[in-house]
């Protein structure tokens, strides 16, 4: 008992209890000397205590798993932890301390002497050498082709001067269209007013996110279909494939705009959800509104005997957004 | 919130004071069709394709604009019970994309007016979907290769040039699966051959799932990513911490 | 301590500096720092809220690394998110997952790194405007500017590598965007990124690990290089003032201490700072990547946005017209190269080059310790006003989808309004602030010119009552 009450006291005296410095002997002081604050100093104690509870709070918090809500509760812990502790310091910065207010001169503009001193030092330990221009070329030489040198390994990162990988594509001539499950489309499967993601038969999952992989089917009625005349013969009886990838920045387009009612609505297109750049899929994939600067790349169908969509040839441009070659090159049939 | 529903909204509401004082018991399907639809869509939902006027005295003076509606016939009563319900229709005006919006009819009423337009052909019934049967994460990848490109991955509405898909909070299971056949406006059609109905239960068991998602990170700001947060950042952080700078900052008398 | 009397505090005190000092001669050094003076004005804070979240986003990122996956195979998911299960993803993806669901406290450090990069950039760009606008980057102080815009520049892309490695939808579609304005650099874009990526996109699977050791070693060391340059450029030069009272001048600072006058103040800001980043971290969700799903190059979804600090690209992505600049079947100039390569160049050229063309504008060559209000110098003032609100505009179009769905104004009207008016709202702007801070400059004046013959007036009249 007498314990309990010996600590009760002790806390009390450390809480409430306030220390005298002794006054210091030399008068001289370099700080100015101001009247003690008690409140100010009870509340940045208690903020720095509560702190604490927190901080405490945080680690019974972790420890138990059932509790709901589990990371507002970390959160709002830790939180308010360093937010009292914040605050304990800023009552300590404006009650507590003392603000001096002093004057200094900025540092000098310049230093004249050490200037010149650096100079001479650099200008006369040189004075041995006879061919000056050519030894400081020897150095930059040096200098420059070691440079050259560690930075050569980096080229290792990939390749740089081949650009024939940009025209590959998983299609060629025959290649059946599958879905992501990878079962066949046929032709009968592709019903107007709706869209259907394709990709070349048996490729294995890592080939699909090659930007050349994905297509977009739709299909139009023949009669609207104004495809020009390179591009006679793409569709299969009004089947359209397209890459599925924006020719802008490179984003799947996965949207199609399907009016319900022709008269009435936008026309058939399709969108980038990225900049919205919006393609025409009736004419061969021209850009009707949006950045992008190239028509998507358009892909041939054919359907075979048994019903089934296959790849024609490969597709009438490059896939994917634009560089410098995309229009040189086309895709191998 | 959205300036042009609320427009609507008062719009409908002075439009309505007509049908609730007109006929308040219900009528036949066929009359209300005839107060209602046959402007647009023409007598006996032959449609109207090529901006011909026709019937319905009762709305002459509003047929100043062109009429153009497709036909009813066949459609069933799952297009009539999606667009009625969903306060799609009747239209404001001919053209512009329907919008959820305060239904118009009383309940008898929209019974007896969906008999009507499911009797003008053979069409399909009142889907009855079951979400409950459906596979959440399976719906969540059909969801996102059929859905998110418009709807936004978490159903929270999007943007397409030219239309809004909407936001799907408000939609029940019956409307997300009769919108899925129809494709009103802009959005596609998905057959039974495309989405199958148990791949349309897990879709809209994910629907269900996406208007309360697990939040667990805490306060969701609409799931919609960076533009809340950014608004976030700046209108709550920033300014907390440039309070903070200036409590702090002031260090000498003035 | 608290309460017992301090006897022992003293020699503690001085045995320590004794030691040190005798061990490090550092006892002139620390006596300099201590008496180092901070001028007063709450705006000099910026620099400092960003150093702290800076402090924050190492501590939160390190714990992050422990956790993190560098790698791109596909994986299967099994974990206990039910939305998720069974679907194909990358290990990078699967493993953030996890740290947001399964790793106790993973979520809370996760969003609190993420809070403490947008919050990084905007204090970054809050001290910049501070900077710009009160004239503090004028000579002695161009090196401790440029370091800064270079810091401004490397944290835009150590934070687009941050997001992009999580490998969730939105994240994808923000790295082929990147990559794609890379592919539009005129004559050498389709050899870099091919360099880059090792391949065209997405690359092989060593790109992965090559994206992480750059976002959690290369550029958190480089900035924190040029960090360590931009305050010592600051301590050895002082920090600049404005002039409030007469014992401030160009050769003189005033100020408060380091200690103890700064330090309490300083230790509040950065626990102040943490604070609102861990609450924030806890309390708002902030990318919730379980719900975007995985990233695969055939799929996306509506309304992808990047963080806040890269809105400016994709508004001028957005905004340009649909043409490529071709030159008999050379496509010199894709678009992206516009809008994600051009706009932001033009912006960092003018930051970098500004200090320069104002010294060739002004002619001035004298030093500058003490700063100038916005009106001080309408001209600065109204160029910059320029600046900030073309890109402000053009940030506030990268997000006109979402001010479709919200307000109902069609996108494509918008996107057409903005093309228009990020140049005419600019111009207005700066043409506006340009009359103000002359009217204001005016009405000081007048209003001191007032003072003063008050004053002459008042001391007129005390020598009549004299004479």
């Amino acid at each position: 008992m007498s314990k309990v009450r010996d600590s009760i006291v002790a806390g009390l005296v450390l809480l409430a209890g306030r220390g005298r410095r002794k006054p210091r002997k030399d008068a001289l002081r370099t700080v100015p000397k101001l009247d003690p604050n008690p409140g100010a100093e009870t509340w940045a104690i208690l903020l720095f205590f509560f702190a604490a509870l927190c901080a405490v709070a945080f680690i019974v918090v972790y420890a138990i798993d059932s509790l709901p809500r589990h990371t507002q509760l970390l959160g709002l812990s830790l939180g308010l932890c360093l937010l009292s502790i914040a605050a304990a310091l800023i009552i300590t910065a404006h009650k507590l301390i003392v603000t001096e207010e002093l004057v200094e001169p900025y540092s000098p503009e310049e230093h004249p002497n050490e200037q010149e001193l650096i100079a001479q030092v650099v200008e006369e330990s040189g004075d041995r050498l006879t061919r000056k221009r050519l030894f400081k070329l020897g150095i930059a030489a040096a200098g420059g082709t070691l440079g050259l040198a560690a930075i050569t390994p980096a080229l290792s990162f990939g390749p740089f001067l081949e650009t024939r990988y940009f025209l590959g594509t998983p299609w060629r001539k025959g290649r059946r269209l599958v879905d992501d499950k990878g079962k066949p489309y046929k032709a009968t499967d592709i019903e107007a007013d709706n869209f259907y993601t394709a990709f070349p038969e048996r490729i294995p999952d890592q080939d699909k996110e090659e930007l050349g992989a994905a297509l977009v089917l739709v299909r139009l009625p023949v009669d609207s279909l104004r495809l020009p005349p390179e591009l006679k013969g793409y569709d299969a009886g009004g089947i359209v494939a397209y890459s599925k990838i924006c020719t802008h920045a490179g984003c799947a387009i996965s949207l199609y705009r399907a009016p319900l009612f022709q008269p009435d609505e936008p026309r058939p297109a399709l969108v980038c959800p990225c900049h919205y750049s919006t393609f025409n899929p009736a004419d061969g994939g021209s850009v009707m509104f949006g950045p992008a600067g190239r028509k998507l790349p358009m892909l041939p169908l054919s359907v075979d005997a048994k019903g089934f969509l296959r790849a024609k040839g490969n597709f009438d441009g490059e896939v994917g957004p634009s560089w410098w070659g995309s229009r040189i090159w086309k895709p191998n049939p | 919130m959205r300036a042009s529903r609320l427009i609507a909204l008062v719009l409908a509401l002075a439009a309505a004071a007509g049908p609730a004082a007109a006929a308040p018991g219900g009528g036949s399907g066929k009359a209300l069709y005839g107060q209602y639809c046959i402007a647009c869509h023409g007598p006996n939902g032959s449609g109207v394709p090529q901006g011909r006027l026709s019937g319905g005295a009762a709305l002459r003076q509003q047929q100043v604009q062109r009429a153009l509606a497709p036909s009813l016939q066949g459609v069933g009563a799952l297009a009539a019970d999606f667009y009625l319900r969903t306060g799609y229709m009747p239209l404001q005006r001919v053209g512009i994309q329907p919008r959820r919006s305060r239904v118009l009819f009383s309940e008898p009423q929209l019974q007896a007016l969906i008999g009507y337009v499911a009797s003008l052909g053979k069409g399909p019934a009142i889907p009855k979907p079951q979400p409950q049967r459906g596979d959440i994460s399976q719906g969540m990848s059909l969801f996102t290769e059929h859905c998110a490109g418009c709807h936004q991955v978490v159903a929270e509405g999007g943007v397409v040039t030219g239309a809004l898909p909407p936001a799907l909070e408000d939609a029940t299971s019956t409307q997300i699966a009769e919108a899925v056949r129809i494709g009103p406006y802009v959005m596609p059609t998905f057959t039974k051959k495309s989405i199958s109905d148990s791949q349309l239960n897990s879709i809209i068991r994910y629907v269900q799932y996406a208007k309360h998602p697990d939040d667990r990170g805490g306060w969701a700001l609409g799931h919609i990513g960076p533009v809340p947060e950014g608004l976030v950042t700046w209108f709550l952080a920033a300014v907390a911490l440039v309070g903070m700078c200036m409590v702090i900052g002031k260090r000498l008398s003035s | 301590m608290v309460g017992i009397p301090d006897l022992e505090a003293e020699p503690v005190i001085r045995r320590t500096v004794r030691f040190l000092d005798e061990r490090t001669a550092t006892a002139p050094l620390l006596r300099k720092t201590l008496r180092y003076l901070f001028p007063d004005h709450w705006s000099f804070l910026l620099g400092e809220v960003a150093l702290y979240a800076f402090m924050v986003l190492v501590a939160t990122g390190t714990y992050l690394t422990f956790f993190f996956v560098d790698s791109t195979k596909q994986v299967v998911y099994h974990g206990p998110y039910a939305p998720l299960r069974d679907q194909h993803m990358s290990e990078a993806y699967q493993s953030v997952v996890n740290i947001s669901t399964t790793v106790k406290a993973g979520l809370l450090i996760r969003q609190t790194h993420h809070w403490a990069a947008n919050i990084f950039l905007a204090a970054i760009v809050l001290h910049l405007f501070r900077v710009f606008f009160s004239g503090a980057y004028r000579k002695p102080r161009e090196l401790t500017y440029i370091l800064g815009v270079t810091m401004l520049m490397l944290s835009l892309l150590e934070a687009y590598m941050g997001y992009s490695l999580v490998d969730d939808l939105l994240s994808g579609m923000g790295l082929v965007i990147g990559y794609s304005v890379g592919l539009s650099l005129p004559f050498v874009g389709g050899n870099l990124m091919e360099w880059l990526f090792h391949g065209p996109y997405p690359g092989q699977a060593s790109l992965w690990p090559r994206m992480y050791i750059a976002h959690v070693l290369i550029f958190p060391i480089l900035i924190g290089m040029l960090l360590g340059g931009h305050l010592l450029l600051v301590a050895m030069k002082h920090h600049t003032q404005f002039k409030k009272k007469r014992s401030q001048s160009e050769n003189a600072i005033l100020g408060v201490p380091a200690f103890p006058g700064q330090a309490p103040r300083s230790l509040g800001l950065l626990f102040g700072t943490a604070g609102i980043l861990f609450l924030l971290g806890g309390l708002v969700q902030i990318n919730p990547i379980w719900l975007w799903g995985p990233y695969h190059t055939y799929s996306s979804t509506n309304g992808a946005q990047p963080d806040w600090y890269l809105g400016w690209l994709i508004g001028g992505l957005r905004l340009v017209p649909s043409f490529d600049l071709v030159i008999d079947g050379y496509t010199l100039v894709p678009n992206p190269f516009w809008g994600g390569a051009a706009f932001p160049l033009l912006v960092f050229g003018f930051l970098y080059f500004w200090p320069w063309i104002e010294r060739r504008l002004t002619g001035d060559q004298s030093f500058h310790n003490v700063l100038e209000r916005p009106r001080d110098n309408p001209r600065r003032t109204a160029i910059g006003l320029w600046v900030v609100s073309w890109v402000f505009l053009v940030f506030v179009a990268g997000a006109s989808d979402r001010v479709n769905v919200m307000f109902d104004l069609s996108y494509t009207s918008q996107i057409w309004f903005y093309r228009v008016f990020i140049w005419v709202g600019p111009t207005i702007i700066a043409f506006v602030a340009y009359r103000v801070c002359k009217e204001l400059q005016a009405s000081e004046k007048t209003k001191h010119e007032q003072h003063k013959a008050e004053a002459r007036a008042r001391l007129a009249a005390i020598q009549r009552t004299e004479a």
